[in-house]
């Protein structure tokens, strides 16, 4: 477990909560990133300035970080742009379909005791965790 | 309406910022949770629970309340039962996240990293989600 950083995950999952908190409150709105998406496309249903700064926001956030030089400076993919491009794909019909991402389900939908957005928790990290193990473990032989 | 905006702005920001400090727009760090074969680091699992964590305190707060501050009310999922969509979804999702270590949020922080493949990937996530909300 050399990697394991618990203390910049437990405060940027705290900041994450903050936002998500700040939302609610507020706008009465949930910090569900593939539905801020879904609403910006043509299959979407208005409210678009509230969306696009959150969005804007998202990577402000990111770019206020590296500005300040936090730790990380780069990051790394290791996978195929084929994989990648399939990836997307299947992340966004799949949050499509079962109505939310790592953060609607994630974050949002836990923190509201959801059973729906429990068992989606539980359903994709499965799934991503035999998806992977498949990958660097099985197929190509570690 | 500019206050609702400006309030999205600063949870965006709260987000992005919240996302780049536990390192979750790093896909080798989420693979690194999600390969537990591997030299398994659990750092995904605590940014989820304290993100939940503190979103479950805090929502309790704010629902306490009869609307949001800016909002005349909120707008929440109905509990509407685990269905087939919502098992099937979740599963392809889960393998797309496995293939890519990113997902929509990570995806979109990740743009100020400057590497091309959070394009690629936010371009055809937006595909997906398009071609399911069109079935729906």
């Amino acid at each position: 477990m050399e990697n394991f950083t618990p203390l910049s995950a437990l405060a940027g999952g705290a900041l994450m909560g903050l936002g998500a908190v700040v939302l609610l409150g507020l706008t009465g709105r949930i910090a569900g990133i593939s539905g801020i998406i879904a609403g910006l496309l043509p299959t979407g249903r208005g409210e678009v300035l509230w969306r696009l700064a959150f969005l804007v926001g998202l990577v402000g956030g990111a770019a206020i970080y590296r500005t300040l030089g936090g730790p990380l400076q780069a990051i790394q993919f290791s996978m195929s742009t084929f994989m990648i491009v399939l990836g997307g794909l299947l992340v966004g019909f799949g949050a499509g379909l079962g109505g939310g991402c790592t953060a609607g389900h994630g974050v949002c939908g836990v923190a509201r005791v959801s059973k729906r957005s429990l068992s989606a928790v539980a359903v994709f990290i499965l799934t991503a965790g035999l998806t992977v193990f498949l990958i660097r473990h099985a197929l190509w032989g570690g | 309406m500019m206050a609702r905006v400006a309030a999205a702005l600063v949870s965006g920001l709260l987000f992005g910022l919240g996302l780049a400090v536990s390192q979750m727009v790093n896909p080798a760090k989420v693979l690194g949770f999600l390969d537990i074969a591997g030299p398994w680091d659990p750092s995904l699992a605590l940014v989820l629970a304290a993100a939940a964590g503190v979103a479950l305190i805090g929502y309790r707060a704010v629902l306490s309340r009869p609307k949001p501050a800016l909002a005349p009310a909120f707008s929440l999922a109905q509990e509407t039962g685990i269905d087939a969509k919502l098992v099937i979804g979740a599963a392809l999702f889960g393998i797309g996240w496995g293939l890519a270590g990113l997902d929509p949020g990570p995806a979109f922080a990740s743009l100020v990293f400057g590497q091309s493949e959070s394009l690629f990937f936010l371009g055809t996530m937006g595909l997906g989600l398009h071609l399911a909300r069109r079935m729906n």
